[in-house]
């Protein structure tokens, strides 16, 4: 059986667009908020990616980090990131999720446990950023097994015999970073080159679904879209910051931009 | 499963494949931009440590720009004051810069060059790796930056100081508690994002296995030393010898360990206990943390039951760490080394006699190591040993010192 989420990169090359793919974190600003957003959000985009939150992230940016900091700061925990996953798929059935986090939330909780939740909660695929290839290797089987599509990630410092090795092992999708970057950089590579290092990639394998992410707004999504799908992250948690400071509703808020930007791909 | 240490193989090599310490400690939790730039640095690193000219070269800095050896001195006055064991003090607050950070930030300096590297980044939090960093790179004419928490930038002011004098660029990290666990936090994240011209140090044994790697090679200096001057002293390494280090990161006991490891000599890392009264510490090992991922590397570090950091609370911002080396957690579930705290109040108790009795002047740091020594000199035979790696000097706790105490005697 196809995934919801290789059926969702189908429906948009039938469509002759990338998918968009929207990160926001759960618990932000609440817990309600947060789903509320994924709900109004998931009318535009293609996928939805969900943060754990950790509170001690090396990868990630201001931006995230003030988002993962509020949620945090309201007391969300795993089980109630799993009750929002699980409260969205009642709504949003074929809608794929990803949740995306640090290994050390798995590690505590174990990792079948974490898969069981995942599946219960109809967790589509996860992407663990401080999880790298090839140690990774015996927790993307366990994922599987489960049916839940382990990302793998490329950079632009992994080598062509790495990356090789990687694609292989992979599941259907795959994330590429387009700079040297934490999360929420700004764009210091042109996307000329970033799309050139990107077809590198396809050629190695063609079939598998290849996003890029990490610097990507409203300013460059279209300069990307020939690519299998485009993560907008940091830019959308920025939103929420900056309308919880102007007292704006950040629900309503963010729905009118990941719509903007879902029209710049068309 | 009964872990084990190796006899004749240097520990920092006792990993499998994955850099895992018995199976479960250390390894690279890393954001795969990450992973090349550390395989490169793992590539040079085996080659330079047995490359002779690059041994040269370290020796003649530890030499001439550090200054080897650092000084072996007995405590006499605070030996006959408590009664029982004779104490004592390994130097090494006499290095260069006033600390062992000098050894790994020296090492990482000739190791960037050898890289081709022009920048060079590192975190601290006591401000010693910072400032040795700075000191370092301004010798060998690398540009440098460091990470320091708010908290750690008020509260150490003097080490601020120097790293300015040595025309480094300090970056205030004001997310989280504001202490190390965030400095280190940000320069990886930093070096993520400029990994292609830049270097990084990691200031302690800590982060993903080659910077634990590094950083005891360099600091293994201390017990090369103390070898040699132990077996001067006593004709041989004595059969009732004990070997007192404070740990925070780890990187100083690691260093003042290393060639007793097949030896008989005790080990005993003192962490930090916090406030006598206060449920914060940032002692993982003796109140029995769970293992987790921290920066990179498997260790046992105090965290909640998700899995979200700890805080942490020292006097001695050098130890205000909620993780601890990987090669400390093997030690200690290998039994071949034993792990307490002293607490805040005991390690100011500490350093007011040390200075009192001796012309030495520890910091807050090896104050903690001293408090343990205090309390077990008067139960122990005069036959029997006690060393202290004085690892730092109180001159950069002046202001603690005199809010907490009143004055400042050095």
């Amino acid at each position: 059986m196809k995934s919801k989420i290789a059926i969702a990169f189908e429906n948009c090359k039938k469509e002759n667009r990338p998918a968009l793919i929207t990160y926001t974190v759960a618990g932000d600003n609440t817990k309600n908020n947060s789903l509320k957003i994924l709900n109004k959000i998931s009318k535009h985009a293609d996928i939805l990616e969900c943060g754990f939150p950790h509170n001690t992230p090396i990868a990630d940016g201001g931006q995230i980090q003030g988002s993962s900091h509020r949620a945090l700061k309201n007391g969300i925990k795993l089980k109630d990131v799993f009750q929002i996953v699980k409260k969205f798929k009642k709504i949003n059935p074929s809608k794929p999720l990803i949740l995306m986090g640090y290994f050390n939330l798995i590690y505590q909780s174990g990792e079948s446990n974490f898969l069981n939740n995942c599946k219960k909660s109809g967790v589509d695929g996860l992407i663990i950023v401080d999880l790298p290839y090839p140690e990774n290797k015996n927790f993307a089987k366990k994922c599987k097994k489960k049916g839940i599509t382990f990302i793998q990630l490329l950079s632009p410092t992994t080598s062509k015999d790495r990356m090789r090795k990687i694609i292989k092992d992979s599941h259907e999708m795959l994330y590429y970073i387009s700079m040297l970057s934490t999360t929420g950089g700004k764009l210091k590579v042109s996307p000329k080159k970033i799309l050139k290092n990107y077809n590198k990639i396809k050629r190695i394998n063609p079939k598998k679904n290849l996003v890029i992410g990490f610097g990507i707004t409203d300013k460059t999504i279209s300069s990307l879209k020939s690519a299998n799908g485009l993560v907008v992250g940091s830019m959308l948690c920025k939103i929420i910051t900056n309308s919880l400071k102007m007292r704006q509703n950040p629900v309503t808020k963010l729905d009118k931009v990941v719509y903007n930007l879902k029209r710049k791909i068309i | 499963m009964n872990l084990k240490i190796k006899k004749g193989v240097p520990l920092i090599d006792q990993h499998d494949k994955n850099f895992m310490y018995g199976g479960k400690f250390g390894g690279n939790f890393i954001p795969e931009t990450l992973k090349k730039p550390i395989d490169d640095l793992t590539k040079l690193f085996s080659k330079l440590r047995k490359d002779k000219k690059f041994l040269k070269d370290r020796d003649f800095y530890f030499k001439n720009y550090i200054g080897a050896p650092t000084p072996f001195i007995k405590l006499e006055k605070l030996t006959d004051y408590l009664g029982g064991a004779q104490i004592y003090a390994k130097v090494v607050s006499e290095a260069n810069g006033g600390a062992h950070k000098i050894y790994n930030a020296t090492v990482h300096c000739l190791i960037a060059k050898k890289a081709g590297k022009k920048f060079i980044v590192g975190d601290t939090g006591a401000g010693y790796a910072g400032k040795m960093l700075s000191m370092a790179a301004k010798k060998f004419g690398l540009k440098c930056k460091i990470f320091m928490g708010a908290k750690d930038i008020k509260r150490q002011r003097p080490n601020v100081e120097a790293m300015r004098k040595n025309g480094a660029e300090i970056v205030p990290v004001t997310t989280g508690s504001q202490t190390l666990v965030d400095a280190v936090s940000e320069c990886m994240r930093y070096w993520v994002a400029n990994c292609d011209t830049t270097h990084m140090c990691v200031g302690s044994t800590v982060g993903p296995n080659i910077f634990v790697k590094i950083c005891a090679w360099s600091t293994a200096q201390i017990s090369r030393e103390l070898m040699i001057q132990v077996k001067d002293e006593f004709g041989k390494i004595p059969k009732k010898i004990k070997l007192l280090n404070c740990v925070g990161g780890g990187s100083s006991a690691m260093g003042f360990w290393n060639e007793f490891m097949d030896t008989d000599a005790e080990f005993i890392g003192i962490e930090a206990g916090g406030p006598k009264n206060s449920k914060l510490h940032a002692a993982p090992l003796t109140n029995g943390s769970k293992i987790g991922i921290l920066h990179g590397s498997a260790q046992y570090v105090i965290q909640d039951s998700e899995g979200q950091i700890g805080r942490t609370e020292s006097i001695s911002a050098g130890l205000d760490y909620p993780g601890i080396s990987s090669l400390h957690c093997f030690l200690k579930d290998t039994k071949r080394a034993k792990y307490t705290c002293a607490s805040d109040e005991e390690a100011l108790k500490a350093y007011q006699l040390v200075s009192k009795f001796e012309n030495i002047s520890p910091s807050l740091e090896p104050s903690h190591a001293f408090a343990e020594a205090i309390k077990l000199a008067p139960k122990l035979k005069s036959s029997e040993i006690i060393i202290v790696n004085s690892c730092g000097d109180s001159l950069k706790d002046k202001d603690i010192i005199k809010q907490k105490l009143g004055s400042y005697v050095r």
